[in-house]
């Protein structure tokens, strides 16, 4: 049952250090004020898992918050490569973290069978792939009826999924719409979820067709406005793309990351994104 | 010189502009193949159907997207569906004729390296990784590839196969069970290249207006084969040009916008 509260306390009351933690969203309302409130309160030896982990999972690991990464493509989309995640895997930097990586086709699967609940996802991939060769997860099963050899990887299940979200009624139903990834998959995989909103309103008035996770599957929702800057949110404001061009610098120097950190993410509050949006909203 | 001038650049994506006809579902990927299949949709492919894997499909951008999931895509579309559902039901479900890629590395056999540079517990540079192109290069019908030549980029042997082309040539799919056509064109900066129907091999097919043999192999890292039928590629139109460049002069307004005060995440 979805219970709306501030997001420190949501962040406090569904992750600690050692979880498995997925902060979804596939370009789109990525829930970067949950994953600084994170950062904030200090957690640390999470398995971070994510199809497309870019700047938020770069200043997660950077900050040394990390153990292991399941993910299928990291990069910073359109402009490079994650500068801090990097620094971890070439140098060791705060320290190496561990890698199971995968394609987004099995990470998809892998997210859908968790919220089926079953074991394991199957699909047809991987062929001739390299991946198989350095993870073990990645195996392969017989169909049963046409003894096709298909890839199989295991469901994933996390501890608690964060997701960024358009809205939410005063019930706690959550909206989400435009580009809508795999987050309803991975809300639905995991234990707990916790949901950071632009706003609450009386009424949905979503298509009958609408993504909606009903709220007897979310496990708290904090209101924050801009909680997904510089990623966007359809129909409140667009993605910053100057701000994503100027994380690759940022990023690229351990000092100046750790000052802009310092600046931005331990010495602010979630309240901070709203004004970061602002000028953003005209043009949403 | 010529009665319009153009960059390498802008020659090879017109050229795989050209490849895509108005039929055809294409898998785009971010960078120079999203380029190339939108000039393709704005002159003479007006009906292709355009998607990125962020579940859009039937996309129709006035600007190109920075990442493969900005709202533009999503507002322009004709359907955006779920990533498992695009995954699932659109890509492996055998949906896509085309699927168009970039490679920062890629062997003779169009054998794609997306992950690391160097060993891949000890990498010398690690890369983002395969994301989508594992299964776009297994599922879709055809795989075209556009990138610039470079002996870097080019080389004898990739370091990591993030994506099947048609790994040491001649039937290897088939052994394999693919039953899709794998890699067929190659694109660059200077020429355009297509698998040789039996060794598989990428072979120079056309060069780009001003381009020698001796430039592609100067930036390619493995012996380059040649058509005995070599041609010149046609040079771009005026229309072409145009597409491309207002294309290119929309995109940069619209991405240059944002913080100012360095606010970035």
């Amino acid at each position: 049952m979805a219970q709306f509260m501030p997001l420190a306390d949501a962040v406090a009351q569904n992750l600690g250090s050692g979880d498995t933690a997925a902060f979804e969203g596939f370009t789109h309302l990525i829930p970067h004020a949950s994953a600084h409130e994170a950062i904030r309160q200090g957690v640390k030896d999470l398995t971070l898992v994510r199809m497309t982990p870019d700047v938020i999972y770069d200043q997660l690991i950077g900050i040394g918050a990390v153990r292991k990464l399941i993910f299928s493509y990291a990069g910073n989309p359109g402009v490079g490569l994650l500068r801090r995640l990097r620094d971890s895997v070439e140098n060791g930097w705060p320290h190496r973290i561990e890698l199971e990586e995968h394609s987004h086709a099995a990470m998809a699967n892998a997210y859908e069978a968790g919220a089926a609940g079953l074991p394991f996802a199957v699909f047809r991939g991987y062929k001739g792939a390299e991946l198989a060769r350095v993870n073990l997860n990645i195996r392969s099963v017989t169909c049963p009826f046409t003894g096709e050899e298909l890839a199989a990887v295991p469901a994933i299940r996390p501890d608690v999924t964060f997701i960024h979200a358009q809205k939410a009624d005063r019930k706690g139903n959550v909206l989400i719409e435009g580009i809508v990834g795999v987050q309803k998959e991975a809300v639905l995989a995991a234990r707990r979820s916790v949901v950071t909103v632009e706003e609450i309103v009386d009424d949905l008035a979503s298509h009958p067709n609408a993504c909606v996770l009903p709220h007897w599957t979310v496990t708290a929702i904090a209101v924050v406005p801009g909680g997904a800057h510089p990623s966007y949110a359809h129909g409140y404001y667009p993605r910053d793309n100057a701000s994503y061009i100027a994380w690759d610098s940022i990023a690229a120097d351990r000092d100046t990351f750790l000052a802009w950190m310092k600046q931005h993410v331990l010495d602010a509050r979630p309240e901070d994104f709203a004004s970061r949006t602002r000028h953003l909203r005209s043009a949403a | 010189m010529s009665e319009v001038d153009f960059t390498p650049d802008e020659m090879m994506t017109i050229a795989a502009a050209r490849a895509l006809s108005n039929d055809d579902v294409c898998f785009v990927g971010i960078g120079a193949p999203s380029a190339a299949c939108n000039v393709a949709r704005l002159t003479h492919a007006p009906d292709i159907t355009l998607i990125y894997e962020s579940g859009t499909i039937g996309t129709a951008p006035s600007v190109l997207p920075l990442s493969i999931g900005d709202g533009e895509l999503s507002d322009t579309a004709v359907t955006t569906v779920s990533v498992p559902e695009m995954f699932r039901y659109w890509l492996q479900g055998g949906r896509v004729t085309i699927g168009f890629l970039g490679a920062a590395q890629i062997d003779r056999f169009g054998n794609i390296n997306t992950t690391v540079i160097g060993d891949y517990d000890s990498p010398k540079t690690r890369l983002p990784g395969g994301g989508g192109a594992p299964e776009i290069a297994s599922s879709c019908g055809e795989i075209f590839i556009t990138l610039k030549q470079s002996k870097r980029a080019m080389v004898d042997r990739i370091d990591f196969v993030t994506s099947f082309g048609h790994g040491e040539g001649g039937n290897h799919r088939g052994r394999l069970g693919l039953d899709t056509k794998g890699p067929t064109l190659m694109v660059t900066d200077l020429a355009v290249w297509k698998a040789d129907p039996e060794s598989r091999e990428f072979t120079v097919v056309s060069l780009h207006p001003g381009v020698s043999r001796d430039m592609v192999q100067a930036t390619c890292g493995w012996p380059v084969r040649f058509a005995t039928a070599l041609t010149e590629t046609p040079r771009p139109t005026g229309i072409e040009l145009s597409t491309l460049r207002d294309l290119n002069a929309r995109t940069k307004a619209a991405h240059s916008g944002g913080d100012k005060d360095g606010e970035a995440a």
